[in-house]
């Protein structure tokens, strides 16, 4: 702590209003502490070498969901990951600027459109979550009504889909899924964590109208269950388990339906 | 430039900006059209931050009485008193509305909903949602807020002004003027009502718990359009914040039963008119740590003057102790506390008490507006921590403002539906937006051409010198001399902002020049405080000052509201506005033992529970 450390950081740059084809590396040497985050080494760049990188940020606390990034080809809340767990490896306390390979490189999300430097677009994520109808659907509720009461809800009630309700939207686990990669109208990970959030909840009687987005080609059967999107989760929301559920709940309204004998609402299936 | 027609703008997609565009699209019945603008995909709103919980007297033991006397008191009589019997009756109701659409409130074993307790408040009526309320407050308004058709967002789009329409001393809003993030291209956007929901400002101060989106926009908007800033001077110390970054560590900690020690492992606060000290585990309210935030702050200056504060880092801190309180119940109550104290001071607060220091956190004071959230440009309407509608008065109480989003954001919608409805069918006046467009148009340029050599500043350096200046002069405890001197660089940085060399002249998702019209915004917002905490020569509150004359509270000359008026190009000027007092008369602010004895005779009756 008592000198400055530096290293050098590779960062994507992008423009396509300049020309820019593909993406470029741009190497900069930055001083970091135990404290400094890759979002710490961004605001360094913007604010003292390069005022021009764009990279979305917001609350520096891991809830907002902003600054997901590539760090070394891993999914990364920019603002929840450390240099000093890049640096390590190579001994505390070294200058590295004497070595200038990069200790990080830090690119845009995987799998998503790349609008500029590190910002990608997020429309394409939001509409799978709008997708999934990820509110209370209930028939019964009253808008407005100041003297209805609370719905009762136990600690146990709370606990099946609580975890589910801790995503923060930031695309890491789309970033991670190799589906998705593939195949960009799979609805995803966080998407299906939104429904079984819904589906799970006391208070919901959504759940039927849900399937019928999760159960066809593209929602929960794209899934290939490979797990990284639970791996990278910065939140411990465990998308995965959410998927693989849905898998159960969707086969099993799919032999409901069989057996009814009405469509299932995906002709490709 | 392309054009659009709303008859509902609403400016931020926060927690008061999606609950006033929900409530608008109810109102009338989905037959309007509501456009939903934000700089930010709604979802990482400052909201998403807020920690402890969202008051509303919910026991049977507790009172709307008791409520609005805690919040009369604990914002040191400056707070509208209509405003706080308006806000206490309408709390519970609103949170009711939020559990029906799906927010996943914190239990009881039998299911009723979980209360906790919180500084300055009587009894525990603070809902929660373990320690993260305001994400799952803003995650289920955003959620539900899809489902209305009359509702088209906006997001990314950054708002640089309002459009006005002057008839004689009647002025309207017409609409506003937005910059497309993604492209560059400028929008303008007219409706009959215009609702800014915008947030704070505690970026304007170096250390804050604040996200970096919380520069002041909506305010410096509606204030350079002559609608005045109301008592800015109170800006409110968050007394836990984590050291280095500022970030949030919340009352909610305390309400708990964590405590706070000095270097010495001594309960400091009970030095401080809060104590005696509690039994640990056992806290009271009111009491110690469940005093008001204020106080708390300033306990921490006295003990830093008195050499018994700790160092992390450079940084002289506290300590907050939550060991006692065990594993099990810190993941269950306080998950997101232990992950943040883990990732960002590397402690374990199992194991470990956690270092922190007060921190910037709120701008009590905002855009003035009227009980019903309308500003004196008719059709503009404020609502969330970048209103003034006069809830907090000199202090805020903890959970009192997610609480006021909803019911203010609500109450602005509606009537901003009503405004709109009424001047549906009214032919357009002409206003100042082609002016306004062509201001900004040239403004954007000339940032992006002034000439680049070595004496021309860039918004980095400015808002270096801005945030510390602030802190320095504008603090905890502030004098004539400090508050002078920081007036005086704020106009030195207002100059050097006109001849500022923007770098980057891209169109799409130029953060380069966004961050430095946020600082334009930042600078006018600053001001505006210092101006207003020179010219409160008393301490009330969130506003200390150090010179002997002005240490206590002064009701003769200063049980009133500052206004601060914008003028182009010529320093800000300050008048003062009458308060409210008619439903409780001032007394002595006391807390702990001599709050308990002189919590007395009540002065006024008032309506039972809810």
């Amino acid at each position: 702590m008592t000198q400055p450390r530096t290293c050098y950081v590779d960062i994507s740059r992008y423009d396509p209003e300049r020309g820019d084809q593909y993406p470029t590396m741009q190497r900069v040497q930055v001083p970091y502490d135990d404290s400094t985050s890759v979002l710490d080494v961004l605001q360094y760049v913007k604010e003292q070498v390069d005022s021009s990188l764009s990279y979305r940020w917001s609350c520096r606390m891991a809830i907002c969901g902003s600054c997901g990034v590539m760090v070394n080809g891993i999914p990364k809340l920019g603002c929840k990951d450390f240099v000093r767990d890049y640096v390590a490896h190579k001994g505390v306390g070294r200058d590295h600027a004497a070595n200038d390979a990069p200790a990080l490189t830090i690119e845009p999300l995987a799998h998503f459109t790349g609008e500029r430097d590190l910002v990608v677009n997020m429309d394409e994520f939001l509409t799978h979550l709008e997708a999934v109808k990820p509110y209370i659907i209930d028939p019964a509720s009253r808008p407005n009504n100041p003297s209805a009461a609370t719905h009762s809800q136990t600690p146990a009630q709370l606990a099946r889909y609580q975890q589910f309700a801790n995503c923060i939207n930031c695309g890491l686990c789309y970033a991670a899924c190799p589906q998705f990669g593939l195949n960009p109208e799979f609805v995803g990970p966080a998407a299906i964590a939104l429904a079984h959030r819904y589906n799970l909840d006391s208070r919901d009687h959504g759940k039927h109208e849900r399937m019928q987005v999760l159960n066809t080609h593209d929602g929960v059967w794209s899934c290939t269950f490979v797990g990284f999107c639970s791996d990278v989760c910065p939140k411990g929301v465990d998308p995965a388990a959410a998927v693989n559920q849905g898998k159960v709940e969707s086969a099993k309204s799919m032999l409901i339906q069989l057996f009814k004998g009405s469509s299932i609402g995906d002709s490709r299936s | 430039m392309q054009q659009h027609e709303y008859d509902v703008v609403v400016v931020g997609g926060g927690g008061a900006g999606l609950r006033a565009a929900i409530a608008a699209a109810q109102a009338s019945d989905g037959n309007s059209r509501i456009a939903l603008l934000s700089k930010v995909y709604p979802m990482r709103s400052h909201t998403v931050a807020a920690e402890g919980g969202a008051a509303a007297v919910t026991r049977d033991d507790d009172s709307l009485q008791a409520h609005f006397e805690d919040t009369v008191a604990g914002g040191d009589w400056l707070a509208e008193q209509g405003v706080v019997d308006y806000f206490v009756k309408h709390a519970h109701r609103e949170l009711v509305q939020m559990e029906h659409w799906g927010c996943p409130w914190s239990r009881q074993p039998n299911g009723n909903v979980q209360v906790r307790r919180f500084g300055g408040m009587k009894t525990e009526r603070t809902w929660f949602a373990a320690d993260k309320t305001g994400f799952h407050m803003l995650h289920t308004l955003y959620q539900t807020a899809l489902q209305f058709d009359a509702i088209t967002r906006f997001d990314e789009y950054f708002v640089l002004d309002i459009g006005v329409a002057e008839d004689g001393d009647e002025r309207e809003v017409t609409g506003v003027l937005a910059l497309d993030i993604k492209t560059g291209a400028l929008h303008c956007i007219r409706a009959g009502a215009v609702i800014m929901a915008t947030g704070g400002a505690g970026r304007v101060f170096k250390f804050n718990t604040n996200g970096g989106i919380v520069t002041g926009d909506g305010m410096a908007i509606a204030y350079r359009n002559g609608v005045p800033l109301r008592d800015m001077e109170f800006v409110q110390y968050h007394p836990t914040g984590l050291p280095g970054s500022g970030i949030l560590i919340t009352e909610a900690s305390r309400g708990e039963g964590g405590v706070l020690v000095n270097k010495d492992g001594y309960r400091y606060l009970q030095d401080y008119e809060l104590g005696p000290e509690t039994p640990l585990g056992k806290p009271q309210n009111k009491y110690m740590e469940l005093g008001p935030r204020d106080k708390l702050s300033q306990a921490f200056w006295h003990e830093q003057q008195r050499g018994r504060t700790g160092k992390h880092g450079t940084s002289d801190v506290v300590y907050l102790d939550l060991r006692h309180l065990g594993k099990a119940f810190l993941e269950e109550r306080l998950p997101f506390i232990c992950e943040l104290a883990k990732a960002y001071v590397n402690v374990d607060p199992v194991h470990e008490p956690i270092p922190i220091r007060p921190a910037v956190h709120y701008t009590m004071g905002g855009i003035l507006t009227d009980a019903q959230c309308e500003t004196p440009i008719q059709g503009l309407f404020a609502a969330g921590e970048c209103a003034s509608v006069g809830l907090h008065g000199a202090n805020r109480l903890g959970s009192n403002s997610l609480t006021e989003l909803l019911v203010f954001g609500r109450l602005a919608g509606e009537q901003a539906w009503q405004r709109a409805n009424a001047r549906r069918n009214t032919p357009a006046k002409s206003d100042d937006m082609t002016a306004k467009t062509q201001y900004w148009q040239q403004r954007i340029s000339a940032m992006q051409q002034n000439p680049k050599h070595a004496a021309v500043s860039s918004w980095p350096q400015l808002k270096q010198d801005l945030v510390a200046t602030m802190e320095r002069g504008c603090g905890i405890y502030r004098d004539e001399a400090g508050l002078q001197q920081s007036l005086n660089d704020i106009h030195e940085l207002k100059v050097a902002y006109q001849r500022m060399h923007v770098a980057d002249s891209s169109r799409g998702y130029n953060t380069d020049l966004l961050q430095a019209i946020e600082l334009g915004f930042s600078l006018d917002v600053a001001e505006a405080t210092c101006l207003a905490a020179l010219e409160r020569r008393e301490s009330r509150g969130a506003h200390q000052r150090l010179e002997t004359e002005y240490q206590q509270r002064n009701d003769e000359q200063f049980l009133k509201h500052s206004l601060v008026r914008w003028r182009d190009e010529q320093p800000a000027t300050l008048e003062w506005q009458r308060v409210d007092t008619t439903l409780s008369a001032p007394k002595v602010r006391a807390y702990g033992e001599q709050g308990n004895a002189q919590a007395s005779t009540p002065n006024r009756t008032q309506g039972g529970k809810v």
